[in-house]
């Protein structure tokens, strides 16, 4: 199936593939440029030549809610996943980040969206990432050879995990077109520590505090727009009204703690989990990852635009004028920086060596070049 | 085990090599004594042995990485050797390889519990990782059962697992960046402390590659604080069905414990006779393990044994103290020694979806009639990842064939049903030739397209992981 698109007034095309066949025989026979999309949600830059749209490419494939995996088709809508998993009581513990309302998008995030962009959210912390939970993988190069790898089993170290490659790849390498993961129970219940702080100096003193007790923290993030903390435990009843009262003795000395229960705990961290604090702010979205005592000085660098910081410190989403470069400000510090619209993806540009090695691999899955390349360096 | 031919031009270069090496090298860095060499001619599958020509023993990065660019020069492959515990031959030469051991470099470089993280030299081994930080109430999750001795350079090449990966992860979640030497000699920083990747996720891809890709010198791994406490219950059943049937409904009710272990009768016989841990006598026993405080301990264990009661258990015995605990344990933690103790043994570590579990005990029972041989099961039954133990007698002609066979009906059998060849111990030499049964040519040439980048003259580790015949024409582009 085709579709023209053309807003620069090109003759782009877009291609719809209903089966792993389609996308080999397309790939096979492209030229030109390609961006692989899936429901567009969460776009890193403006799409380059030819689409691949994986949104027809749908539907769960298996699901063993008693061995905690499933697999489905890249193209299947996040949502139609999470519902078939809240039927069971399951869920992706990574917590996906869902960009529709902070990026304006309408589109459908999709599952295989979801692995491509390695997008993780609060309880990435406690849980890992995407990344961590994605088993196997079935893909297209550019070369339109369909590989697979990995698995649907938890543990699998049969050949080099290019599992773990392709996840957050941002479709430079290949397309998914059906992927395996990990999936965990939904928590009987939870509760939210809500400590009043005011600067991100105080609130990286709490939330790295709170990360080194034995309490099993699942979500640690500061909104300085409200000035609150706020730290999630998980679990069934007496063990989180236990922590609750253990962590309200942590807490104490850095501020007033409310507890919220169950209910209100949820409706706080899925409102995070769109980025809720940033919605309708304008300017540019950037996401900085570095390490948590770094945090403060990446907040530093934002000259007063609105943030929100996630991961114990060590995430910052903020929405930062769209001229302006936040890497150049964090030259000093480790870590890497994405820019939604832009695609820079490097707070510093990488080694020759690594480099080398990134070109090396991009140049054996996509040989002909169809597929955008994100690293622009600083 | 076919190996490849030793090139006789390589062969001729020894005493060039030695020269080169001590030029540059602390003297006690180099071996090439045949008597001392010896000691580096297998790892912990035993069966299959050669002497490298040299060993080398740098104490710093910067050396690996000369020693490196020297064997680059000659030509020479290089096999890299963390403790040397490899139940895969991963480690094992070849007699015109030199080993390259990082058990010198076993420092702490820096540890750092606001961001809970450890750097440390590879070398060190994974229990002195959490010997480093548990005094201040932290460890190190991956545990495998090797973990007093296996260094972290294994535990990254392999991706090591453990018991308690249900809940923790294996190394590759549990690791956070990386120094790597690369065959040409250069020295890469790939991650840190802070999460994710830049553009490509490498250190996704170098966890695991069976020290094929680079040498990694210095690890930056995630510790996490301690759980306040753990204990086991210990459950028996009159079937292999049942105990599998009892492990997906705890599952599916949401307790996640930290261990799920099941033994089979063969081996809860084995380890009853060697231990005396008083296990009942049934066809199937689980331990499960929980963490937390005593009030979270007891409410994991009431909803565990709640569950378990409703499957007819022939035994339901719950640890009170760490002393029951440890009663608990002892058999598990005696199994392979119990199973070695009635003849030589060979474990397999397949991994299976877990729905498939007593359909794959029952072949692997009909298999044992077939061959002649007997095999008891204990394995990681939350993650489906098996321990086969075959056992057989080393001294009796054709047995270890006999042995290898059937162990590799098994493994095929284990892929059938949607599982893998190794769930954690990595493919080495013994599993390359299955790789055909699980991979596509194509899948493997994605793979091997890795090492071209990494290695384009494949001289790191370079008669492993995939059949001879597939790597066949790139190993032979070196020479």
């Amino acid at each position: 199936m085709h579709q023209h698109h053309g807003a620069m007034g090109g003759c782009d095309m877009i291609h719809f593939p209903t089966s792993e066949q389609d996308v080999a025989q397309y790939l096979g026979a492209a030229k030109g440029s390609v961006t692989i999309q899936g429901g567009g949600s969460r776009t890193l830059h403006q799409p380059a030549g030819d689409t691949l749209s994986m949104e027809k490419l749908t539907g769960i494939v298996d699901y063993e809610p008693g061995a905690l995996t499933m697999v489905a088709r890249a193209g299947t809508p996040l949502a139609d996943i999470e519902q078939t998993l809240a039927q069971e009581n399951q869920r992706l513990a990574f917590e996906p980040v869902v960009m529709n309302d902070v990026l304006g998008k309408t589109g459908a995030s999709t599952i295989g969206g979801v692995f491509a962009s390695n997008a993780s959210g609060s309880r990435r912390i406690q849980a890992g990432a995407a990344r961590d939970f994605l088993l196997g993988v079935r893909c297209v190069d550019g070369a339109g050879t369909i590989i697979k790898n990995g698995g649907r089993v938890m543990k699998n170290v049969t050949g080099y995990d290019l599992v773990k490659l392709l996840a957050g790849s941002w479709g430079q390498l290949a397309a998914l077109t059906e992927v395996s993961f990990k999936v965990l129970p939904i928590s009987e219940t939870e509760a939210t520590l809500s400590v009043a702080v005011t600067d991100p100096v105080a609130a990286v003193a709490l939330m790295t505090r709170v990360m080194s007790t034995p309490y099993d923290v699942t979500g640690v993030s500061y909104d300085p727009a409200q000035g609150v903390a706020l730290v999630r435990i998980e679990g069934f009843e007496k063990s989180v009204s236990y922590r609750s009262a253990e962590l309200r003795q942590v807490l104490a000395p850095f501020g007033d703690v409310d507890i919220l229960s169950d209910l209100a705990s949820r409706a706080m961290w899925q409102a995070l989990r769109r980025l809720g604090p940033l919605v309708g702010q304008s300017g540019t979205l950037w996401r900085v990852s570095v390490k948590p005592t770094d945090g403060p000085a990446v907040v530093e660098a934002l000259h007063g635009a609105p943030y929100v910081m996630d991961w114990s410190g060590g995430l910052i989403w903020a929405v930062l004028p769209s001229d302006f470069d936040l890497r150049a400000s964090l030259s000093q510090i480790a870590g890497h920086a994405t820019c939604f619209g832009q695609g820079h993806s490097l707070l510093h540009p990488h080694s020759a060596g690594v480099a080398a090695i990134m070109q090396g691999i991009r140049e054996k899955f996509d040989p002909h070049h169809l597929f955008p390349t994100h690293s622009k360096a600083a | 085990m076919e190996m490849p031919v030793p090139s006789q031009h390589r062969l001729d270069r020894k005493s060039e090599l030695v020269l080169r090496l001590r030029a540059i090298l602390p003297a006690d860095c180099v071996i090439d004594d045949p008597m001392e060499t010896r000691a580096y001619e297998c790892d912990a599958l035993s069966a299959y042995r050669c002497p490298p020509m040299a060993v080398v023993l740098p104490y710093t990065t910067e050396q690996v990485a000369q020693t490196l660019k020297i064997c680059h020069d000659l030509n020479i492959p290089v096999v890299p050797r963390g403790s040397g515990t490899s139940l895969a031959g991963g480690a094992m030469p070849t007699s015109d390889s030199i080993i390259l051991g990082v058990s010198r470099m076993n420092d702490v470089l820096d540890t750092d519990y606001d961001n809970r993280v450890i750097r440390v030299q590879t070398g060190r081994t994974n229990l002195s990782v959490t010997g480093a930080v548990e005094a201040d109430g932290f460890f190190y999750a991956p545990d495998p059962s090797s973990q007093l001795a296996c260094a972290i350079a294994g535990n990254i090449a392999m991706n090591s697992g453990g018991a308690h990966c249900l809940k923790y992860g294996v190394t590759s979640n549990n690791l956070l960046g990386v120094r790597i030497v690369t065959m040409q000699g250069d020295i890469l920083d790939i991650g840190g402390a802070h999460l994710d990747a830049p553009d490509l996720d490498l250190l996704g891809v170098i966890c695991g590659s069976e020290g094929q890709l680079g040498i990694v010198t210095e690890a930056t791994l995630r510790i996490i604080h301690k759980p306040e406490g753990a204990l086991p219950v210990l459950l028996g059943f009159d079937s292999n069905e049942v105990a599998g049937a009892c492990v997906s409904d705890i599952i599916r009710a949401g307790v996640l414990p930290v261990a799920i272990e099941f033994m089979d009768r063969p081996c809860i016989r084995a380890t009853e006779d060697f231990a005396k841990a008083g296990y009942p006598d049934c066809e199937a026993l689980l331990i499960i393990e929980v963490e937390g405080s005593p009030i979270e301990i007891e409410e994991q264990l009431e909803k565990i044994l709640a569950i378990a009661a409703t499957h007819n258990p022939v035994e339901m015995r719950r640890a009170n103290d760490l002393q029951e605990a440890a009663r608990i344990w002892l058999g598990r933690k005696s199994a392979f020694g119990a199973m070695g103790q009635i003849n030589d043994y060979m474990c397999l570590d397949g991994t299976i979806p877990v729905s498939k579990l007593p359909y794959v005990l029952k072949r692997i029972g009909e298999m044992s009639r077939e061959f002649g041989l007997g095999v008891g099961n204990v394995f990681h039954a939350g993650d489906g990842n098996m321990h086969p133990l075959i056992l057989y007698n080393a001294n009796e002609p054709g047995e270890l064939e006999k042995c290898e066979a059937f162990g590799a009906e098994i493994l095929k059998l284990c892929v059938e049903v949607g599982g893998c060849l190794t769930g954690e111990h990595g493919v080495g030499i013994e599993k390359r030739d299955l790789m055909d049964h699980q991979f596509t040519r194509d899948d493997l040439i994605a793979q091997m397209n890795i090492k071209d980048v990494f290695d384009p003259a494949w001289l790191l580790n370079p008669a492993k992981v995939f059949p001879l015949d597939a790597s066949a024409s790139r190993r032979d582009g070196g020479m």
